[in-house]
């Protein structure tokens, strides 16, 4: 029997940048409490330091962004880079939306982890966490 | 002869029953859920009277001649990067047929900020053209005679600046703004419902919608002052129910207000107009297009009491689904998208955007952008869809899904009531929580294979071949943040200022604040500083998230 004293993961998930597209993140952070995650959704119009303030005040390993509007080669990173000046470069960073695959490379290589684009199956996400947190209760 | 048909049915119920079925798991219900028979006849069409287009409840269309008359508007929208480049699309988007433009615009222009903007960074001109001030604006249209043309602005809570930039543009070329024709999208009610693009709380909201409806009224009559919008809804995750529910129920609260307002019923009914989707289940589409006409017509008609034929007309623009487009084996899109648009022919759009094959990775490339307006022209110059007005109708299958579509609006909008009108059900979250319910629920089915996207959960391959996309130079920001910074120099800063000042006091007291808009956007104020004027005034909103 697990031991009741292992937390699931947290994930804070949010809207970077000016578009209310909400479906995406929505429905993602829906499936991740189905699988067991403790999520928080901080809402639309994030800054970068809106969402890293929420990370540390939630104690999240993870943050997962979202974003429709073109502005992620600005906004990811400056996420990332956020984190390094409250040196918190434990948490891991995904997101998701409509990212070009020359974006994702470049965003790779800028510290975000993961990135996951338009038709990708809830349980690919869910797999990739459970494989990068193999101790988190799930369920 | 009645008895022998029944009989004959019968019949055929238990051969379809003794029929090997398909054991895929395929849902045969519609995209939205609604449970479909195998086979329609003359028993699940209600017997009533014939409707006949440009009849009353215009079911059937509000043309008494269709498309014989005259086809729709082809109406592409387009946007992007600095106003010189998107002019220059414009021009070449005319030059190959397309009959009206639509604008686009980026982030920061939809959120009332200028492009230099600390909140703009990343933003500037991404998903549209970026419009700071008049300026802008000028350049968009340059060499492009607005008396000739009709064009649609995609804009919401700073929509009232951006039709007096156009007004204020339309001026210096010697148009009247008594000769302009278009469509402002205008429609807070959907953004705070589904799309989010919100600043101030929704009182200040309607008030600015209904100063526009009441100038337009006036000043600028044969313009749409507003395009009460479906698009976001569904694309936002609803059913076709939902979606057109939903809309009717924002048009509805629209009439409301400019009645409280003392305006009468047919003095504006006419120049509201109607935006939908058209998503990939076909038949749906075409008997949501169909029942908006019909509840429409009576809502205004009987709860309404316009008098005036042109007020019961349910006018629309449609844009095929973006959401149906695919990342995956793109080209499919450009199938996705002929089907869709046929939908909306055959439902009877007045207008009609078709989405390219790229959309769903960026901007669209000249090439993609063509080939999606080509699609419609081959819709209406070789498919002979338009030689027929509502070729549907009488189709058994098409007329009860009709009826179907209008009883789930008719359930919905008594739940509305229920909850006290649509700005309370905005505020408890049960619009943006049918929606996310909703495509949660369509998630699952996709990921339980119970329904099949092409490409994406079946029939997919394993390498991708790269398509060509458009993508924005970066220099483009510090541009245009440099050319908003010129304006600031350049004008007369009293006026401007005076004008600013103005606009707030207006926004403190009653009067109908375009006027003033119109006075702060000819002495050359930005959109960001028009905006913090009424910001000072109105304060913003915030949502509470609903997950």
């Amino acid at each position: 029997m697990p031991s009741t004293a292992v937390r699931p993961v947290r994930i804070v998930v949010a809207k970077v940048g000016l578009d209310g597209h909400d479906r995406g993140v929505k429905v993602v952070a829906r499936a991740l409490r189905d699988a067991g995650y403790e999520v928080i959704y901080t809402g639309l119009r994030q800054t970068p330091e809106m969402v890293v303030d929420a990370a540390l005040q939630e104690d999240a390993q993870v943050i997962g962004l979202s974003i429709h509007s073109g502005a992620h080669m600005t906004l990811f990173p400056a996420v990332v880079e956020e984190l390094k000046r409250r040196k918190a470069t434990d948490i891991i960073v995904f997101g998701g939306g409509i990212i070009p695959d020359d974006d994702i490379t470049a965003l790779k290589k800028r510290g975000v982890e993961k990135i996951f684009t338009p038709g990708t199956p809830l349980q690919d996400i869910v797999d990739w966490l459970r494989k990068r947190f193999p101790d988190s209760p799930a369920k | 002869m009645k008895v022998r048909a029944r009989d004959a049915k019968e019949v055929w119920k238990e051969e379809f029953e003794s029929s090997p079925a398909r054991d895929d798991g395929i849902e045969t219900s519609t995209i939205s859920g609604i449970p479909l028979q195998p086979l329609y006849t003359a028993g699940d069409r209600p017997r009533r009277e014939e409707e006949l287009p440009g009849q009353f409840p215009y079911t059937r269309g509000i043309h008494p001649s269709g498309y014989r008359g005259r086809l729709w508007t082809m109406r592409q929208f387009s946007g992007f990067a600095t106003a010189e480049e998107t002019n220059r699309r414009y021009k070449y988007l005319l030059a190959n047929g397309q009959t009206g433009l639509s604008v686009a615009f980026d982030m920061p222009t939809l959120m009332g900020q200028d492009s230099d903007a600390p909140t703009s960074r990343g933003e500037v001109g991404h998903c549209g053209v970026a419009i700071d001030s008049l300026a802008d604006m000028e350049t968009l249209f340059d060499g492009i005679p607005l008396g000739d043309i009709t064009t649609s602005m995609t804009i919401n809570s700073p929509a009232a600046i951006l039709l007096c930039m156009y007004i204020a543009v339309a001026e210096k070329q010697g148009v009247p703004a008594s000769k302009l024709g278009g469509t402002l999208q205008n429609d807070i009610l959907k953004e705070f419902i589904a799309q989010k693009e919100f600043i101030f709380p929704p009182a200040p909201s309607m008030r600015l919608v209904v100063d526009s409806i009441e100038y337009c009224a006036q000043e600028v009559p044969k313009w749409n002052t507003i395009s009460i919008s479906g698009y976001h809804i569904r694309e936002a995750g609803s059913t076709a129910a939902q979606e057109l529910a939903f809309t009717l129920a924002d048009g509805m609260a629209y009439v409301d207000a400019c009645l409280e307002r003392g305006m009468h019923i047919d003095d504006f009914a006419s120049r509201l107009s109607f935006f939908f989707d058209a998503h990939i289940d076909f038949f749906e589409e075409i008997a949501k297009f169909r029942a908006a006409r019909r509840i429409w017509a009576r809502w205004m008609r009987e709860r309404y009491g316009a008098q005036q034929e042109r007020s019961w007309k349910l006018r629309f623009h449609t844009q095929t689904a973006g959401v149906s487009l695919t990342a995956q084996q793109p080209e499919l899109n450009i199938a996705r998208t002929a089907i869709e648009a046929l939908a909306a022919v055959l439902g009877g759009t007045q207008s009609l955007h078709t989405n390219a094959m790229d959309e769903v990775l960026a901007l669209p490339t000249d090439r993609a952008a063509r080939i999606a307006l080509r699609t419609q022209q081959l819709l209406a110059y070789e498919t002979g869809a338009a030689n027929t007005i509502d070729p549907l109708g009488g189709s058994y299958f098409v007329e009860a899904l009709t009826d179907e579509m209008e009883r789930q609006a008719e359930a919905y909008f008594k739940r509305i009531d229920e909850i006290g009108g649509v700005i309370p059900a905005i505020e408890v979250g049960f619009f943006q929580k049918e929606i996310a319910d909703a495509a949660f629920r369509y998630q699952k089915e996709l990921e339980l294979k119970r329904r099949i996207v092409v490409g994406v959960n079946d029939f997919t391959v394993d390498e991708e071949e790269p398509i060509d996309i458009l993508r924005i130079d970066p220099r483009l920001e510090s541009q245009q943040s440099e050319r908003v910074r010129d304006v600031r120099r350049k004008r007369d800063q009293a006026r401007c200022t005076n004008a600013l000042q103005s606009l707030s006091r207006a926004a403190a007291g009653t009067d109908n604040l375009m006027p003033y808009i119109l006075d702060a956007v000819r002495a050359y104020a930005t959109e960001g500083e028009i905006m913090q004027a009424m910001i000072e005034v109105f304060g913003t909103y915030t949502e509470t998230a609903v997950v």
